[in-house]
């Protein structure tokens, strides 16, 4: 016998590789075990409101993007009578509403979708470059030279310089009023880290509490080590980004920019959802091209019959555990997973029902048929049109009874059921009723057991989530078809055996 | 007092009443279906001999072509529209044919008539059948009702089988027929099926037949079952099983080990019935036998098996040396 070794390699891999891919899916994309649980996402409306007195205006709002712990789902904007795109530029993304003519209040409205996230992915962040010297008045320039003087000498990196800087800002207060004549403390900060050599800027972030209305964005300081930046609160020099806090705008540009109108300004409202995690997972992945080998990228409809479609192996595999393991006889080899199947589309009464009807009328009509000699393919024929006639006047029936669950009826694969009537009798006339009952029923008992399988919603999740649950389940079969060992029901018929070597 | 634990042993018991445990089962060397297909059926028998054995006139063919002994063939027809001359095919067999599918399995679609007179065709169970019925038959076997997959089919006419009067007694109706299972040339288990009332005359086993399981020594009787529970009398005519002794048995293990060498399958089961006038004959091959023979015989397959599987010389043992290799080992009487 050829060694075995290189098929236990096989399965081990395939097991191994469907176990890593799985554990990927779940570990990298966040994708949870079980079905049904909940993500919080943000909803935020930022309003645009400015006074236009005729001219052509112009409106620039930033918007944030996927940033670490968010990942943007959909946007919205209400404007009516503008022109609206969405600019990329240098300083980030922004919302360009323009119009020829505006009189009196206007207000604009965006709104973003924001999924909390982990595990998003966001685009690669330019870290700041261009620092350009600032030449300062005095006093001014000797008040901030000695701010800077201080806190440089407090410190022993960018990160502890800026948190020295705020520290100076906030003890010398008389220095600070002085220096905020001119320009706000943010803006002095990022400066001096600047002029420090640090790479920093001022950033716009927005505090979420769920309900919140007429918000307005709180300014951070930014400072980048290399790669990595954090970020400071520039009234208690506090690091770090707090988990509601989202960065609105974050490329060194302006807020909101306004051309040809005047008192513009922008407040935030916002409210936080739960929502199940394949709704906000579609969003996330639905022009995510980084991550194209997910079944999120298809189209809804397309997604939906994979779900059908990846559920088979399943069914399958439950179609040879019964044949194999425990040996029970079912009429055609998966037959059963059809069956299953169909009752997915029915509901199980209703299929089963339904099913019995069908193939109980028709073994009634096909014995009648048997009389008249007919050719096989002609007579299979002719079972197949009596199935679908059959199928439309039960349909009927249940429908003039108002038994709107009848009309499922028709889920049932019509040329299965055919073949399935001819087997059974065939069977019932070669072997008589008792065979058809231990073939029909356990091809009936199979499919049951097939269809609690499939319909299991967490079977459901994993199995359309997970690809390398597929190879999992192939691993299984494989091994399963090497399988030597005695079959349940073997057990019982060799009983006798043994009663009599013990004797 | 406690009636629910006792109530749960009892339900323990049963299971073990009527479950054998796995140990025990391969203690005695029982051959699952699980092994037999994946270490024996599938290791031993080459995929593409099996049409050979599944279609019932290639067998015939090759067993003319090896000098094995099979009943004649009357005729064979393999078109619809030949159907029609099936009187006249059959106007020189007054003494009996069968009409069976060339690719039937387990005994279907066999029809077996024992006699023409005035009346029409004497079937076995005594009822009479006129030439209409028989046209029929053939042309259901043509459809490819009793073949395997519905596939269309060639109907066979052979001369009936006249068999031994030994048996009279043992068999109601139909015909006792003798399964050899023949594993690389060595023939290591047998067993006879015979038909009862409850099988229709039909000697399938899970229909009712008595299974007999056989000693490869001599051909005596070791243990008859029905629906796999043992029994000591024919059900039907109460003649006691254990005084059922093959004749010609070294005959029938010749016929059978010379399958193997005629079929190239390494593990056959053969069906040889015994003839009045020309002895044993081979009836058909089975690239699939069953594992029910293990029930008649109370024994296990597998440690024959197993103990073939090491010979290292059977390569140049001759077919009289294997049967008597076999004679040898595996018999009950010393």
């Amino acid at each position: 016998m050829a060694s075995r070794t290189p098929f236990y390699i096989l399965v081990s891999l395939l097991f191994l590789a469907g176990t890593a891919l799985t554990l990927h899916r779940h570990i990298a994309f966040d994708i949870p075990w079980f079905p049904g649980e909940q993500r919080q996402t943000w909803s935020i409306e930022a309003k645009v409101d400015f006074e236009a007195s005729g001219d052509p205006v112009t409106a620039r709002l930033a918007i944030p993007n996927t940033q670490p712990g968010f990942t943007q789902l959909n946007q919205q904007t209400a404007s009516p009578g503008f022109g609206l795109s969405f600019v990329d530029r240098t300083g980030g993304t922004y919302a360009e509403w323009s119009k020829r003519e505006a009189n009196g209040n206007q207000s604009l409205y965006y709104k973003v979708d924001m999924l909390v996230d982990p595990f998003a992915i966001p685009p690669d962040q330019e870290p700041v470059t261009n620092v350009q010297p600032n030449v300062e008045k005095e006093p001014y320039a000797t008040a901030a030279q000695m701010i800077l003087e201080r806190a440089t000498e407090r410190s022993s990196s960018n990160y502890t310089l800026a948190r020295e800087l705020i520290h100076e800002f906030n003890n010398q207060q008389q220095t600070a009023e002085l220096l905020a004549q001119i320009k706000p403390k943010t803006v002095w900060i990022a400066q001096l880290l600047q002029e420090a050599g640090v790479p920093a800027r001022r950033i716009h972030a927005l505090e979420l509490e769920d309900g919140r209305r007429r918000q307005s964005l709180i300014e951070y300081i930014q400072v980048f080590d290399g790669n990595d930046y954090e970020i400071f609160n520039p009234e208690t020099g506090v690091q770090g980004q707090a988990e509601n806090m989202l960065l609105w705008q974050y490329h060194s540009g302006p807020v909101l920019e306004v051309v040809g109108a005047t008192n513009a300004q922008v407040t935030f409202s916002m409210i936080s959802q739960e929502q199940p995690f394949n709704i906000a997972l579609n969003q996330k992945f639905a022009d995510n091209e980084w991550l194209n080998f997910s079944l999120y990228t298809l189209p809804l409809e397309e997604q939906a019959i994979f779900k059908g479609i990846l559920l088979i192996p399943v069914g399958v595999l439950i179609v040879v555990l019964m044949r194999i393991l425990v040996g029970i006889k079912t009429s055609g080899t998966f037959m059963p997973v059809l069956i299953a199947m169909a009752f997915i589309q029915t509901s199980l009464l209703t299929g089963l029902i339904g099913f019995l009807l069908i193939v109980g009328v028709g073994l009634m009509i096909r014995s009648y048929l048997s009389y008249l000699n007919l050719l096989l393919v002609a007579r299979i024929s002719a079972v197949i049109i009596m199935v679908i006639g059959m199928i439309a006047i039960f349909s009927i029936i249940a429908y003039k009874f108002g038994l709107t669950e009848g009309m499922k009826i028709t889920f049932f694969p019509m040329i299965i059921l055919a073949w399935t009537i001819e087997r059974m009798s065939i069977l019932w006339e070669e072997e008589g009723a008792k065979e058809v009952m231990i073939q029909g029923g356990g091809s009936l008992l199979v499919a049951i057991l097939a269809y609690l399988a499939m319909n299991l919603d967490w079977v459901r999740h994993l199995t359309f989530n997970f690809m390398g649950i597929q190879l999992i389940l192939m691993a299984l079969t494989l091994v399963a078809g090497s399988y030597t060992g005695y079959r349940l029901l073997e057990l019982k018929r060799f009983k006798p055996l043994t009663k009599l070597n013990n004797q | 007092m406690n009636a629910p634990a006792e109530k749960k042993m009892g339900w323990f018991e049963t299971l073990r009443e009527r479950y054998a445990h796995p140990s025990a089962l391969s203690k005695i060397g029982v051959l699952g279906m699980n092994r037999r297909n994946v270490s024996y059926i599938s290791r031993y028998n080459p995929r593409h001999l099996f049409p050979l054995v599944d279609d019932k006139l290639q067998t015939k063919e090759l067993a003319l072509e090896a000098g094995v002994k099979v009943p004649d063939l009357i005729g064979v027809i393999s078109e619809q529209h030949a159907v029609k001359d099936l009187s006249q095919i059959l106007q020189n067999c007054e003494s009996g044919f069968c009409i069976k599918p060339a690719h039937g399995s387990g005994g279907k679609g066999i029809m077996v008539i024992t006699r023409q007179s005035e009346e029409g065709y004497r079937k076995s169970n005594g009822q009479f059948a006129t030439i209409s019925d028989l046209e029929r038959h053939v042309s259901n076997i043509l459809a490819g009702l009793f073949s395997l997959g519905g596939r269309a089919d060639v109907a066979i006419i052979e001369d009936l089988i006249h068999f031994d009067d030994c048996f009279s007694g043992f068999s109601y109706e139909g015909v006792p027929d003798t399964r050899v299972i023949v594993f690389r040339g060595f023939p290591v288990m047998a067993m006879m099926r015979l038909s009862t009332a409850d099988s229709n005359g039909k000697a399938n086993l899970h229909q009712g037949a008595v299974g007999v399981g056989l000693d490869i020594g001599d051909g005596h009787a070791l243990r008859a079952v029905q629906f796999d529970k043992p029994i000591l009398l024919h059900p039907d005519t109460g003649l006691n099983m254990m005084t059922l002794k093959v004749p010609h048995w070294e005959e029938v293990l010749n016929l059978a080990v010379s399958c193997y060498e005629m079929s190239g399958l390494g593990y056959l089961g053969t069906d040889i019935v015994l003839d009045r006038f020309k002895g044993p004959m081979l009836l058909e091959l089975n690239a699939r036998p069953g594992l029910t023979i293990q029930i008649a015989n109370g024994k296990g397959l597998l440690p024959r098996l197993r103990q073939i599987e090491s010979l290292s010389h059977k390569k140049r043992m001759s077919v009289a040396d294997r049967v008597a290799y076999a004679r040898e080992h595996f018999t009950d009487r010393h």
